[in-house]
């Protein structure tokens, strides 16, 4: 006959597997199980706060950081010492954490000449200098795809891999892909957080001590915009750049998303993003919508421009134009 | 089920409590559908961006004088071109040259040669089409000539490499120094090595968090 | 204050019946307790090196984990398959047992919370999603509404059962007025979870494959399926073990309302596969990686098509009441759709959406260990929730455990 394991009692006394001492339970028991229960359970939150203390180093500071819209100046300062500190240490440099607003009046975009890309991936490489990110797991912002000039923009048909001996390959033409900070950002509306959000110049920035990891925003970019530190991000102190904004490109922690932003460290600043004057074909532009006179507005006002995946209405500010 | 049952059954069921449930359930199903229809649906209209403030004029694109560009990276001990031409008789027939300048490939347009470009009465400056003479720095304006498009976007700063300041004071390269002005065409380049695939982006052997 | 106290001892007498039993309870736990050990050990070093250690890229950047909480959310919705017949229409063969699938909801929720808390990249930051501790973008994310009701149809089941427990352990009548309306109340809600959780994926233009309106009726017909199939299962496995009396008719017209439920969810999925197919855009090709593979790129493939034939030959099984009612084919055709919706809502929902992904790239992802071994964890948990729960509530039912008896043992 098979034993079963959920209760079966008969009535009281026939049962003579029930403890002794009859139904009451004893009061020292319930105190020694009640103390017992208290230790574990005091070892199960120490170990699990221990476990969560995992990544990286905690300051109870870092811990208790709210979002970075509810930071008055003066928290926002004590943070900012906080992480000159900690990179300067790291990273053996002065490292400088700007916290520049938005410039009033000034609305980024973004130009990029297809007739003019070659596919030389020098945008790549300057960005990932420029801001710090990590070489190995590898995150690049900037990926350029290489498409069949017979074919024209046809996701189906594109590669970022191509690595022949040299750029442009006959028959083809490059198209690079980075944050396009749209208008209609579908990466804004779905963070759970508020982690991320744009900027009134434009510039869809993220609080990189907010983010909880949870790739919400990633599965939402319809550009691939988005890149995760899946592993501890590796950046050599050599290559650091110690020019960082704290919504832009100051190293990132394990486990948050990160993004171009149109190098806010740069452009807040008044100079070009670094992807801008590497470029040796001259295919990238940028300026202010708002000023009439920028290069950009000369750009759409002159120049075939066309959205990419405009169907999907996120209104980017990033416009592909055909100088030629 | 019988009247009388079914009749305490409606009464426990509409309690305060029970009616309170039932309006906080038809609440949330009511807001889920207005927020559905009311959520982001924004107009496709860009102009509705202009946010109070004066709007940051960058520095109007310069006239014809007066854009600051770096000289001509010329080889050195070959400027001024006069050093030797002064006293060289001019022979204007085209051909291609065989006692000097044989290094220099001339791919640029059929039909052109040197002297089309280069001043034959003066060798230290180049001349337009009406024959006015200019410097080399301001060669835009002889290339200008037959690629006008290219000059209009090259004063308006979108021709060319970009460095500078997009609000201030922009840096203006010269045809010539990204240009080969007798065989202009781009070379083809070495690309930077492609990024890693996603397959073999893992956790590195040995390495500490 | 003496109900407070009175409480305490309920908690305290079903902690001493939580940890006695017998020698198969114990093998049974001791086997969970180590399948999540292993998860946590697993976890542990996931937490230390980062979700490197699993196989999502930027390409994947969803996979086994939200795969698994995407279905077992499902699973939670499926208790309201049992509230229905039970306090709308008060059938009483199905109204004493909807505490089991209550109880099934928790265990579920409690799952799905551990699936979303191993996905994120910073669990520390977990707090930043509670609301007015932290920041919750209400309601412009669909994932701070899942938060809401998740917790909240959590919050109601736990209310419901732990109350009408502690009623028959007191062996006092419940308050109807407050038992009803919460129970009424499980019934939109746990409709809105499984609606809110399509909304996630639907409401991404990024990703064709789930930008589909039908996304959110195909996942509450799946549930329906998929639930109660681990219910019927469960309810025999009490009738065999323990002395609680589950009508077959209870389970019969389970079975009978799963039946309509798979009919649905094969139309709804039929509807799709027409529109793929005929229309045929740019957009078939999320599709085509799933049923035939792309370029090579053929992972998934045996997966889809096991999953529509499990669902086709269930569906079968359930419809012909010669099949319903005979216990070895209800059996198969139970495992045979739970089989068939955990693939279709687990990988066959999320993979797909990211394959091809925003650029053109094709990223096979399949799970790592990690995620395997974890995945296992907090499915051992979910089972020893449930086991400790039931081992509670059926002494409760049968009337064994009460406040005023002897302390139960297990034998």
């Amino acid at each position: 006959m098979s034993k079963k394991f959920l209760s079966r009692n008969g009535a009281p006394g026939e049962d003579s597997t029930r403890p002794e001492g009859g139904s009451a339970v004893p009061e020292q028991d319930d105190a020694e199980s009640a103390s017992r229960r208290k230790f574990i359970g005091t070892t199960v939150l120490a170990a699990g706060a221990a476990m969560l203390a995992g990544p990286g180093s905690l300051a109870i500071e870092e811990f208790l950081q709210r979002n970075f819209h509810e930071l008055s100046k003066q928290d926002l300062k004590e943070i900012i010492a906080r992480l000159e500190k900690q990179y300067s240490t790291e990273y053996g440099k002065k490292v400088r954490v700007g916290d520049e607003p938005a410039m009033p009046g000034v609305l980024f975009g973004y130009g990029l000449d297809l007739s003019r890309c070659v596919g030389c991936r020098r945008c790549v490489y300057a960005c990932v200098a420029e801001n710090n990110q990590s070489r190995d797991p590898q995150i690049q912002w900037i990926r350029v795809l290489q498409m069949d000039k017979d074919k024209g923009v046809d996701l189906a048909h594109a590669t970022c891999y191509y690595d022949p001996k040299e750029v442009p390959e006959e028959g083809h033409f490059y198209m690079p892909v980075q944050c396009h900070q749209c208008r209609n950002p579908p990466c804004v509306r779905v963070c759970p957080v508020k982690a991320t959000w744009q900027e009134p110049d434009g510039i869809t920035v993220i609080d990189y001590n907010w983010c909880i990891g949870c790739r919400y925003c990633m599965a939402a970019c319809p550009y691939g915009a988005r890149h995760f530190n899946w592993g501890l991000p590796h950046l050599p102190s050599d290559e650091m750049n110690p020019e960082t904004h704290y919504l832009g490109n100051r190293p990132r922690p394990k486990g948050v998303v990160e993004k171009c932003t149109f190098c806010i460290q740069r452009t807040r600043k008044g100079r070009y993003p670094a992807c801008v004057e590497i470029c040796p074909t001259g295919s990238r532009k940028f300026g202010n919508l708002l000023d009439p006179n920028s290069e950009i507005r000369y750009i759409m006002e002159h120049k075939r421009v066309f959205i990419f995946k405009e169907q999907l209405n996120t209104q980017p500010k990033f416009y592909y134009f055909y100088g030629v | 089920m019988p009247n009388s049952r079914r009749i305490r059954y409606f009464r426990r069921f509409f309690s305060p409590l029970g009616i309170l449930s039932i309006l906080s359930a038809g609440a949330v199903t009511g807001v889920l559908i207005v927020a559905g229809l009311g959520l982001p649906v924004r107009a496709a209209n860009p102009a509705s961006e202009e946010p109070a403030g004066h709007t940051v004029q960058s520095h109007a694109p310069p006239g014809m004088e007066g854009i600051q560009v770096p000289p001509p990276a010329f080889e050195p001990g070959l400027f001024p071109c006069s050093a030797c031409h002064a006293d060289m008789p001019v022979d204007t027939t085209p051909r291609k040259l065989k006692d000097m300048h044989t290094e220099i490939v001339l791919k640029h347009g059929p039909g052109m040669w040197c002297l089309d470009c280069h001043s034959a009465k003066n060798r230290d400056k180049l001349h337009l089409v009406d024959g006015t003479l200019i410097d080399f720095s301001k060669l835009y304006l002889l290339c200008g000539q037959c690629h006008g498009d290219k000059l209009r976007d090259w004063k308006a700063g979108v021709h060319g490499k970009r460095t500078g300041y997009w609000n201030g004071q922009k840096q203006y390269l010269l045809c010539v120094n990204c240009h080969n002005p007798h065989s202009p065409h781009f070379k083809p380049i070495k690309p930077k090595p492609a990024p890693v695939p996603p397959r073999d982006i893992q956790l590195s052997q040995g390495r500490t968090p | 204050m003496e109900k407070a106290r009175s409480f305490w001892r309920f908690i305290q007498k079903s902690v001493r019946l939580v940890v006695t039993g017998n020698r198969y309870y114990y093998a049974w736990v001791v086997f969970l307790l180590l399948v999540m050990g292993f998860g946590v050990a697993a976890y542990v070093r996931q937490i230390k090196y980062g979700l490197i250690l699993t196989h999502m890229r930027d390409q994947v950047s969803w996979g086994f984990y939200i795969g698994n909480f995407t279905f077992l959310v499902g699973i939670a919705a499926a208790a309201v398959m049992l509230v229905i017949p039970a306090y709308i229409y008060n059938w009483k063969p199905i109204k004493e047992i909807t505490l089991l699938g209550e109880i099934l909801a928790l265990a579920a929720l409690v799952m799905c919370l551990g699936f979303v808390l191993v996905d994120i990249g910073r669990p520390d930051r977990f707090w930043h999603i509670i609301p007015f501790v932290g920041l919750l973008n209400f309601p412009s994310s669909m994932l701070s509404w899942d938060v809401l009701v998740l917790n909240g149809y959590l919050f109601i089941n736990w209310a419901v059962v732990t109350y009408m427990l502690f009623c028959a352990y007191q062996g006092k009548p419940y308050r109807k007025g407050l038992v009803y309306p919460l129970v009424i109340l499980s019934i939109p809600w746990a409709v809105s979870i499984h609606t809110i959780t399509a909304f996630l994926y639907n409401a991404l233009p990024a990703r064709p494959f789930w930008n589909a309106s039908i996304l959110a009726p195909r996942f509450l017909a799946s549930a329906f399926c998929s639930g109660p199939a681990i219910l019927l299962i469960l309810l025999q496995v009490l009738r065999k073990m323990t002395r609680l009396e589950i009508t077959d008719q209870a389970i019969f017209k389970i079975a009978e309302l799963m039946a309509y439920a798979m009919g649905i969810n094969l139309f709804l999925q039929g509807a799709e596969i027409f529109k793929e197919f005929y229309s045929h855009t740019e957009h078939f090709v999320f599709t085509q990686y799933l049923y035939f593979g792309f370029h090579g790129h053929n992972t998934l493939v045996p997966y889809a098509w096991a999953s529509v034939l499990c669902g086709v030959a269930a569906f079968l099984l359930f419809l012909l009441p010669r099949t319903r009612r005979n216990w070895v084919t209800l059996n198969i055709g139970c495992v045979l759709i739970y089989s068939s919706v955990y693939i279709e809502k687990g990988m066959g929902l999320i993979i797909p959406g990211f394959t091809p992904s925003t650029l053109g790239e094709i990223y096979e992802y399949v799970p790592s260990w990690t995620e395997i071994k974890i995945a296992m964890g907090i499915f051992a948990l979910g089972f020893l929730v449930f086991t400790f729960m039931l081992k509670v509530a059926v002494p409760i039912m049968l009337g064994e455990f009460t406040k005023a008896g002897n302390q139960p043992t297990g034998t």
